[in-house]
Parts: C-alpha cells; structure tokens; sequence
C-alpha cells in the first residue's frame, strides 16, 4: 500500500513537472517577446536602452535555463510572476479573478449534479419506452452543443423572447442564471451517460434479482441496492469534469461579459500575457493532478473491494 | 420451358453460402434510420466543403445593400445578416473552413499520437513512461487552455486553430494506440511473427496496426466531432480566420449584435454544428461496434 502510495504520487509530481516544463517552453521561450510586443509601440516612445533596462527588470535578458531555474524557484514560492499588459503580479490578479469563477463553477457543477440524477432516476423509473430513449440520447445532445451558441440561445429564449430574465441590470441572483445552466448543461452529459451506463450494469448483477424477488419495488431497488453502487466509478471522472468546468468557465464569462479566471484567460492570450497564461495553465494542471490523485487515494477506501486488489498487487 | 432451364442454371451457379449472406441492398436496409441520416448529412456537409456554388446562388462574403436584416422567407430561407449577407451561403461556404480545419486537427491527432502510442506500447521501460508521462501532461491541462497556449504560440488563423486543436487529440490517440498494442504484443500470432524472424516495425505494420486500426477510426471519427466543436469555440473568441470568413463559429460571433432583432443570424451556424457533431457522434459510435 505505501509502495502504491509514493508511486501514485510520484507519477503525479512527474505530470506536474512535464507540464510546468512544457508551458515554460511553450509560452515564455519560444513565442515572441511580450515585453517588446507591449513596449516597442511607438505611442509608448521609449528608446532602445529604456527597453533593455525594463527587459532586464523582468528577466528576460537572462539565458534560458536561468530564466527556466528563476521561474521554478518562484512558482515554488508562489510567485507567479507579473502580468506584462496589467503591470501587476499574476498571483494578485488571480486572487481577484478566482473566486467569481469558483463560484460559477460550484454553482455550475451543483444543476449538473442535480440535472444529473433527474434525467437518470426518470429514464429508469419511467415505463414508457419513447421517453426513456428520449431521455437517454439526451447527454449525447448535450456534448455535441457548442458552450458558446448554448449560452447566446438561452439569452435569446429566455430574455428577448420570454423577458424572463433581465440582460439589463440584472439582480446578484438573476444575473447568475443563465450562465450556470450555461454551464451545467454540458457539465451534466459526460456524468449523466457514465451514472446511466453504470446502473445498467449494477441492474444485471445477481443482488439485484434477488432484491427484486424480495418483492422490493423498482424505486427501492434503485435507491437502495444500485445507486450507491453505480455513483462510485462516477468519481473517477472527476478530473476531467474539472477541466471541463473551467474550460465551459471561460467561454461562459467570454458569452455573458463577467469577470473571472475565463475573462483573464481571454485577456491574456489577445494580449501575448505569457505570464498569465502560464500560471493559469499549471494552476488547473495542479488541480487536476490534485483531483485525480485524491480519487485515487480514497476510491480504495471507499470501495473495500478495491484495495484488496492494490494490496494484493503491491 | 428455356426460361426455366436458366433460371434453374441461376440457383446451380449461386454460391450455397450466398443465400445466408444477405444482398447489398439488404444490409443497406438493415441499416438504423439514425445512422443513415448521419451518414446524409456529413455528405451534405462534405458537399457544400467542395462545391458550395452548386448549393446556393448567393455570395458567401458579398451581400446586398438594402437587403439587410431580412428574416427568413422563400428568398433567403435563413435571413440575411446585418450586411445583407444570406446567411444559408454564408453556412455552406463556411463549411470549408470547419472541415478542413477539422480534418488538419484530427490528422495531426491521429499521426502524432498514434505513432507515440504504438512506439510506447512496444517498447517497455524508459521510452513507455516518458511518453506517457507527456501524454499525462497533455491530458492534465484542460483542453481549451491547452488550444490557447498553442494559439499564443503560433499566432491566430484557420490553420493555427486546427492544429492547436490537434494537439489535444493527440494525448487520445497515443492513449488509444497504447492500449490497443499492450492487447495484441502478447498474443500467440505476434509472437509467432517475431519468432519468424519478423522485426520490429514489419510486425508493427503487418500484424498490430491493421487489428487496431477499427478502434482508432471510430476515435477519429468522434475527434472529427469534438474538433468541430473546439474550432468554433476558438473560431467564436476571435481566435479563427478574421472577418469576413463565414466560419460558422465567427458567424454565430457576429450574429450576436444582432440578438434582439435577428435570432437567426445565431440559432442557424449553431443548429448546423449540433448536427455535424452529433452525426460524427454517431457514426463513431456504429464504427466501434464493429470492432472485433
């Protein structure tokens, strides 16, 4: 079990290397200079030496593997550091931008949770053949819309032609509406064929027959014996919805106009702001190795099953 | 009399297995409704991508002053845009765009990555975790932010979209054609193929890549969908082909302006999305159940 332990978490700090690395590379050696994209306008007129000393103060005069070495040594520390166009630390800009996301996000990820069950407890519980297939193809309908057009229809449906909802001076809740079901929708397909898929599969299993010939009704079997069993392996796609959340983030905020990790993301990359973009990029890179490595660690516990097998292999 | 001789000379001459094995005609009938009309509408689509002239009589970029705004009716059957652009041209000449910018990406996916994944299959050891550790990487940041790295890099257009679209897909491939080699390495045949005397790469090509090669089609197919959808993503955020290029995820941008008065400027490019993707969701998905 220690043995599976260090060698999970190994391979998780091994990611987070290759990424940091990779997004170094990509963003801050080889892409043309922010520095000289900002401040070579002629508007800004500054001479030849005002640029080189204002290089210099970001570093960027240095050769790659000190700028590679000064960047770890930082991030390390939790210094992101500055964004070129804004003039101010990445770690401060994230700091303001993170939390009207998170709480997108959670929102966001909650409807999908909700939205989630409800199309899986009806598609189950529901006799009529039509309205189960219907309710089945549903998740595919929802990867295959686009964030962006599903956000601009439910601005049109629900405010220009039902004025359900207010585009002008929108209250702090009203204002939230549309893009969390924005967000959901999407959210909720991936987890809704993975749930739908597994109850399927628990509905197969011999305990269930036996629940059945007890006389227990549908929605007590579905309740008691399958959900449980079937929620789990919901979890290991954890990591991957969370990438799917900020990722359905920043095209939500770039549709609805708000402020937030998505909105600094968009601002970075029309702007060349590697250094915002690179903390953005190993920030979700840590979260996601965070997410998964969690559910790594506590699916055994919570499946007894399961860490028989790793203890047995290990 | 001699009609019946040949007729009776027709059944002699019929492969006794053919009878079991149902016409062409037969299996095209067989074939789910849901299918066929995906099937219909990627060639629709692939149509208008090769020949939009012969679909619509308007300009895909040029329209027509006084014209402007015009809901939908017989004329223009999907309105025309704040320029006086019909909007069905500027769908149908847009598919080029997404369709190439769709075949680079799932191109790029499919050569890089199955190539790491196969390499990493065969190979035990140092070259495996290295590249699965960069595949890993690729993996653990989320695609978008991915695509937009890529973007910075190499800077906005049509064709820079595609690849930087591509590259999310080739963590998938490379996942894919791992798996699929780990399956067959240890079986009887390749085995029997590299005892023969066969090397390395020849038993790569003959044996393990044509027994892998249903599953990596079916995962093109389904990449082909999702990289439409990425592209008018980026293509959305203004990171595509610039104004006046019809690309559909730009012409549901422009369309915006307009969302009061014009609903069809918006709710038309994206119908047409929806339904390329869910199509090529679809035939994926029918490619995969014939995977052995």
């Amino acid at each position: 079990m220690a043995r599976y332990l260090l060698g999970r978490i190994g391979q998780a700090m091994a990611v987070l290397a290759v990424t940091f690395t990779a997004a170094f590379l990509l963003l801050q050696v080889l892409p043309g200079d922010a520095i000289m994209i900002k401040f070579m306008s002629p508007e800004m007129g500054l001479s030849a030496d005002q640029i080189a000393e204002i290089r210099a103060a970001y570093g960027a005069d240095l050769p790659i593997w000190e700028q590679y070495l000064r960047t770890v040594a930082n991030f390390l520390t939790g210094n992101f550091g500055y964004s070129i166009q804004a003039g101010v630390p990445v770690s401060q800009q994230l700091a303001t931008n993170l939390p009207p996301t998170l709480l997108l996000a959670s929102l966001g990820f909650i409807v999908a949770v909700i939205l989630t069950v409800a199309l899986a407890s009806l598609s189950n519980m529901t006799g009529m053949g039509w309205l189960r297939s219907a309710l089945q193809s549903l998740p595919s309908l929802f990867i295959s819309v686009p964030v962006f057009w599903l956000g601009i229809m439910l601005i049109q449906i629900f405010s220009f032609q039902l004025g359900l909802v207010s585009v002008i001076s929108p209250g702090p809740v009203e204002r939230l509406i549309l893009p969390v079901a924005t967000l959901a929708i999407p959210i909720s397909a991936p987890l809704a064929q993975i749930l739908m898929r597994n109850i399927d599969e628990v509905l197969t299993q011999p305990f269930v027959a036996v629940a059945c010939a007890k006389g227990a009704s549908r929605g007590w079997v579905l309740w008691r014996h399958v959900a449980r069993n079937a929620v789990l392996p919901t979890l290991t796609i954890a990591g991957v919805l969370f990438g799917e959340l900020l990722a359905g983030a920043v095209v939500t905020e770039a549709v609805y106009g708000l402020n937030g990790l998505g909105g600094l993301t968009y601002q970075a990359v029309g702007n060349h702001d590697t250094a915002v973009l690179q903390a953005i990029v190993v920030v979700s890179a840590l979260a996601f190795v965070t997410i998964n490595l969690i559910v790594d660690l506590l699916y055994p516990v919570l499946d007894p099953r399961l860490s028989r097998k790793i203890g047995a292999t290990a | 009399m001699s009609s019946r001789e040949t007729s009776d000379g027709d059944l002699v001459a019929v492969d006794p297995g053919e009878a079991l094995r149902p016409s062409w005609l037969g299996r095209l009938k067989r074939v789910p409704a849901s299918l066929a009309l995906a099937w219909a509408i990627v060639a629709i689509v692939l149509l208008w991508a090769a020949l939009p002239q012969l679909f619509t009589g308007y300009s895909g970029t040029e329209g027509v002053p006084g014209e402007q705004l015009r809901a939908p009716s017989l004329e223009h059957v999907l309105g025309t845009d704040g320029l006086g652009r019909d909007v069905y041209a500027r769908i149908v000449y847009g598919a080029r765009y997404s369709l190439t910018g769709a075949f680079v990406a799932v191109t790029v996916g499919l050569l890089i990555g199955t190539l790491l994944g196969l390499v990493a299959g065969s190979r035990d050891g140092w070259t495996d975790a290295v590249i699965m550790r960069v595949v890993d990487s690729l993996l653990a940041v989320p695609s978008l932010l991915l695509s937009l790295s890529i973007i910075v890099l190499l800077g906005f257009g049509t064709i820079n979209v595609a690849i930087a679209v591509g590259a999310v897909a080739v963590a998938r491939f490379a996942r894919l054609a791992r798996s699929e080699v780990m399956k067959v390495r240890r079986s009887e045949y390749v085995e029997a193929a590299f005892g023969s005397g066969g090397t390395f790469w020849a038993v790569l090509l003959r044996h393990i890549l044509p027994n892998s090669l249903t599953s990596v089609i079916a995962l093109a197919a389904l990449q082909f969908g999702s990289a439409i959808l990425a592209i008018s993503t980026l293509g959305f955020l203004g990171y595509g082909a610039p104004p006046p290029t019809p690309e559909w995820g730009l012409l549901i941008a422009e369309g915006r302006n307009y969302l009061s008065r014009a609903w069809w400027l918006t709710a038309a490019p994206g119908i047409v999305v929806v339904f390329v993707v869910l199509s090529a969701d679809r035939i994926s998905k029918a490619i995969q159940k014939t995977a052995p």
